[in-house]
């Protein structure tokens, strides 16, 4: 009846999972106690979780993704930890079945959990905006996305409570991970989480590869398009071309653990190296997908910072056009140990350092429009110095681990874990941090705090350096990744250096939430009335209001050339002006994508389990969902236009009167 | 490895950058073995490369950072300038040339390192079969017809020509005091090549998880002599135990922190048969090795060095 479950695999003699059990279950009963006392729910519900507006399913992806943040660095701290207390024959206070897990989590949070949707929430927020457009191109496929990763985000914490989850490392090699090394469900709760957020990853990239091309404002041209849209753009084309494979392997992977197939395992002419190279395929492009909308996000940043034109844009765009292509043949560099041959290590090694040529070129250029620039050093600026800083130490250690001769030594040893996490906090965290705060005013219409977004940068940039430089000389003393415990004392003072510096980062962690707190408390004096929240915005989002309304642009907005914001400032254009408004149709909000994740969640759920009727079940109300609301003809409406002007005329008033 | 930089610059910088090293104990940076050694001044030499573009790109940060600022009104504004062919071919050209450089480095390099590339020597080489398993290493000594567990001896200034495999999850081979490593995967075969120019006793390790066990999963590398070789090979010939296809089963039973063991004898084809079980579906192939072991030719097929099982 319920395949392998069974009130066993509960982990109630676990009591670090008990406890953290019962903390969860205490802050979301007192979410729901407080939603509930203030009556909430349906506001929740018509506003929220069935809204198909890019900017409402763009703050639920972040909210999320912060809520995963914080689940992936407890698991950092956990680890931090346990490292710095486990030499001269301590075991430290984790166990290796318990560890394993905690590092695999660790990265498939941080990577799918916490990465993606922190730039698929920027995305959805900013970029309909900065094109002109009043919503994505296809608005249910969009919060069929969103829900789709939450049930991928809830089967993963699901985990944690009932049964186990994989303990194979991020990316899931087999054969440790076939039935045979793996019988377990953690593999399984690995696979099927994966699988339904990288759905719902392949469905937003469709949905903004389309928006992109087909709904730019007149006049909008490709080489008019906001440095950020265009990493979008290549970001989209990546997961076009990279998720499928994905999928594709983890489906050989699922054959191979539920039909005793034998894609990837030793017996049966079964080659685990396959595996190897189809994860990485599809692995080396998804930190490209990670790091450029990063790169537009400083691009954007630096420009309006400086007051001044973004220096070599068409050189920008190119580079990133370059590493687009570039990141798709560079995929052997994860494993020149496996033995190749000189010919083909030199290839993808040569591959690698070419990379490089276009990254330098983009920072170079951020550099150049700081350059004869006013800088104005506010919160977002202070990412963006922090982040050439950092990410150019991260890029130097990249290209030297992409040198086959050098990376026979440093290969999985902590030096590579500093490299990539140089790259992706240095790189891609904090573009997201800072795009957070620079656009937090546009997506809600008030400041964030500025003195703790301060000393949250200090505190995070700080932590940084403490926590990962003394992996590199790690790595240089021989120490490799995912040890549990260990016998050479000299690691361990550096291992200590690097726990202070995870408490460092926690303290930015916590000037963050309390940033947060604070800032809506004291929303009315921070409340930003011209939509130009920054005063020296360049580019479309800036000229509607904060927060924009839900149509985004009551008239569409005609462009002239790169930063048409700016343009229409200089020319002395207003953007808020009484005008005969036009009705305008909009999309229809809809609970089903909310419906059929949760369905395709109960499938996934007894997939795990091999509940079979139940994963049956799940399946035909998954297909029943999607069909019942193909054949829906009410998706949509018209605003009427005495509706429009009601709110533009708000507008233009409270305008007059700022 | 030969470069463009002239030889006594690359001298100079080199000893500056080991005495920097230097100071704490890191074994990478203080290698016992000519590869080691070499792979130590590769990874030195791109970083010197890189520090060319890196070095100023962090100066500019800092001091556009601090001349430009917003309140700093007597620095030049130009708001309208975004476009400079001199810059753009600048910070194009530059990185493209050190890439260059890097690359030519990089061709030659993968080439001299290369894993599966005998060392240059005039001296014999050792061959020794290495199996992982879980969680232990198997060192086999076929041309001496002993075998150990979790201790792996080697002569001084021999290169020692490893034939890597696995008996169940994949890891990677790696002795960091003396050059990089090699993956050890089930069913087929990987070689490298190492040699140690110092005595001393090294740390051998898995480098990459393979399960609960992978943390202890470590082994005594002996370099010494060739008298204290001979003794250590006399030493292992004096016991009684007998690799075999039985006794062999019994070790690869998973264990955790396996005590060293040592073999005086071995079943001679034992590592071939170990890569050739995972062969399964492939059956003719299978029955060919078996006939190549019949007619005592399997030192040819081990000399071929590729991945053997899936060519």
């Amino acid at each position: 009846m319920f395949g392998k479950l069974s009130l066993e695999a509960i982990p109630t003699d676990e009591p670090i999972i008990m406890w953290t059990l019962a903390v969860v279950m205490l802050i979301a009963l007192a979410g729901i106690g407080a939603v509930t006392y203030y009556r909430k729910w349906t506001y929740l519900w018509t506003e929220w979780f069935t809204s198909v507006d890019h900017k409402r399913i763009g703050v639920m992806y972040i909210v999320v993704a912060l809520v995963m943040l914080l689940r992936g660095f407890s698991d950092a701290i956990m680890m931090r930890t346990q490292q710095a207390m486990a030499s001269d024959g301590s075991a430290g206070y984790l166990p290796p079945e318990h560890y394993d897990q905690i590092f695999t989590a660790h990265g498939v949070i941080m990577i799918f959990f916490m990465a993606m949707p922190l730039v698929v929430g920027l995305m959805n927020i900013v970029v309909p905006l900065q094109i002109g457009a009043r919503d994505v191109a296809f608005p249910f496929l969009n919060a069929l996305s969103f829900w789709l990763f939450v049930a991928g985000a809830m089967l993963v914490n699901v985990s944690l409570a009932i049964g186990e989850f994989a303990r194979t490392g991020w990316v899931a090699y087999p054969p440790l991970s076939g039935l045979s090394y793996s019988p377990g469900v953690g593999v399984d709760y690995y696979i099927w989480s994966l699988q339904i957020s990288g759905v719902g990853t392949l469905l937003t990239g469709v949905n903004f590869f389309v928006t992109i091309l087909k709904m730019r404002t007149p006049g909008m041209t490709l080489f008019r398009m906001p440095v950020f849209t265009w990493t979008v753009l290549c970001t989209s084309v990546l997961i076009l071309a990279s998720f499928p494979i994905l999928t594709a392997t983890l489906f050989m992977l699922s054959l191979d653990r539920y039909l005793d197939m034998h894609f990837f395992t030793n017996e049966l002419g079964g080659n685990p190296m396959m595996y190897v190279n189809l994860i990485w395929a599809w692995g080396h492009p998804e930190v490209y997908i990670l790091i450029l909308p990063a790169f537009g996000v400083f691009s954007e940043v630096a420009s309006t910072f400086s007051r001044k034109r973004l220096f070599g844009y068409h050189s920008l765009v190119w580079a990133t056009i370059v590493i687009t292509i570039l990141s798709f043949i560079v995929w052997v560099h994860h494993f020149f140990t496996m033995g190749s041959g000189a010919n083909v290590n030199a290839f993808f090694g040569i591959m690698t350092m070419i990379i490089a040529v276009p990254t330098g070129v983009k920072i170079f250029t951020w550099l150049f429009t700081m350059y004869r620039g006013r800088v104005r050093f506010e919160t977002p600026m202070l990412w963006t110095v922090g982040f050439i800083v950092t990410f150019s130490i991260g890029g130097m250690t990249g290209v030297l681990l992409a040198v086959p001769g050098a990376d026979f030594l440093l290969h999985n040893s902590l030096f590579l874990i500093a490299h990539f996490h140089n790259v992706i906090i240095g790189g891609a965290v904090f573009g997201y941090l800072c795009g957070l705060t620079y656009w937090f005013p546009k997506a809600f219409g008030f400041k964030l705090h500025d003195g703790l977004g301060r000393a949250a940068f200090w505190c995070w940039i700080t932590g940084f350096y403490f926590a990962f430089m003394p992996s590199y000389f790690l790595g240089f003393m021989g120490m490799t990744r995912r040890l549990n415990h260990f016998d050479v004392p000299e690691w361990r003072p550096w291992l200590e250096v690097e726990l202070l510096g995870v408490g460092i980062i926690l303290c930015g962690v916590v000037c963050q939430i309390l940033q947060f707190f604070f800032s809506i408390r004291r929303r009315h004096q921070n409340r930003d009335v011209t939509g130009d929240s920054w005063g020296d915005g360049r580019t479309l989002e800036w000229s509607t209001a904060s927060p924009p309304p839900f149509y985004n642009f009551a008239q569409q907005p005609v462009v002239d050339g790169i930063d048409a914001y700016w343009g229409m400032k200089e020319r002395g254009q207003k953007t808020a002006v009484e005008a005969d408004f036009q009705s305008i149709h909009m999309p229809r909000n809809t609970s089903m994508g909310l419906v059929i994740s949760l369905f395709s969640l109960v499938m996934c759920f007894a997939l795990v389990w091999h509940i079979w009727w139940l994963a049956i079940v799940g399946l035909v109300a998954t297909i029943a969902g999607v069909i019942w609301r193909s054949a829906d003809d009410d998706i949509d409406y018209y605003v009427p236009a005495e509706e429009v002007a009601r709110i533009e005329n708000q507008r233009i008033k409270a305008l007059a009167e700022a | 490895m030969r470069t463009r930089l002239p030889d006594y610059l690359t001298r100079t910088l080199l000893i500056a950058a080991v005495l920097l090293l230097g100071g704490c104990d890191m074994v990478l940076f203080n290698p016992k073995g000519q590869v080691g050694l070499d792979q130590r001044n590769l990874i030195i030499l791109s970083t010197l490369l890189m520090l060319l573009v890196v070095v100023p790109v962090i100066v500019m940060a800092l001091v556009f950072s601090v001349k430009y600022r917003a309140s700093n009104e007597k620095a030049r504004y130009t708001p309208e300038w975004a476009h400079s062919r001199k810059i753009e071919t600048v910070v194009w050209g530059v990185p493209l040339l050190i890439i260059i450089v890097l690359g030519v480095v990089t061709w030659k390099s993968t080439h001299a390192l290369d894993p599966y590339r005998p060392l240059d020597s005039d001296v014999k080489p050792l061959v020794v079969q290495v199996i992982a398993t879980d969680w232990k290493w198997l060192f086999i000594y076929p041309e001496l017809g002993i075998a150990s567990v979790n201790e792996l001896a080697m002569p001084l200034d021999t290169p020692v020509n490893f034939r890597v495999t696995s008996d169940g999850a994949m890891t990677s081979f790696f002795i960091p005091a003396l050059g990089g490593q090699i993956y050890a995967m089930a069913g087929m075969q990987t070689q490298l090549h190492l040699i140690a120019n110092e005595a001393g006793e090294y740390r051998g390790i898995a480098a990459n998880y393979n399960g609960p066990g992978f943390s202890d999963m470590h082994f005594k590398t002996l370099a010494t002599d060739a008298a204290g070789f001979d003794n250590w090979v006399a030493g292992v010939r004096a016991g009684q135990a007998r690799l075999d296809k039985d006794s062999y089963a019994r070790l690869a039973r998973p264990t955790f922190n396996h005590p060293v063991e040592h073999y005086a004898s071995i079943q001679p084809d034992l590592f071939q048969s170990i890569i050739d079980k995972y062969e399964g579906m492939n059956r003719s192939r299978e029955v060919e090795h078996r006939m190549e072991h019949m007619q005592g030719r399997i030192e040819s097929s081990v000399g071929t060095g590729q991945q053997v099982s899936k060519e």
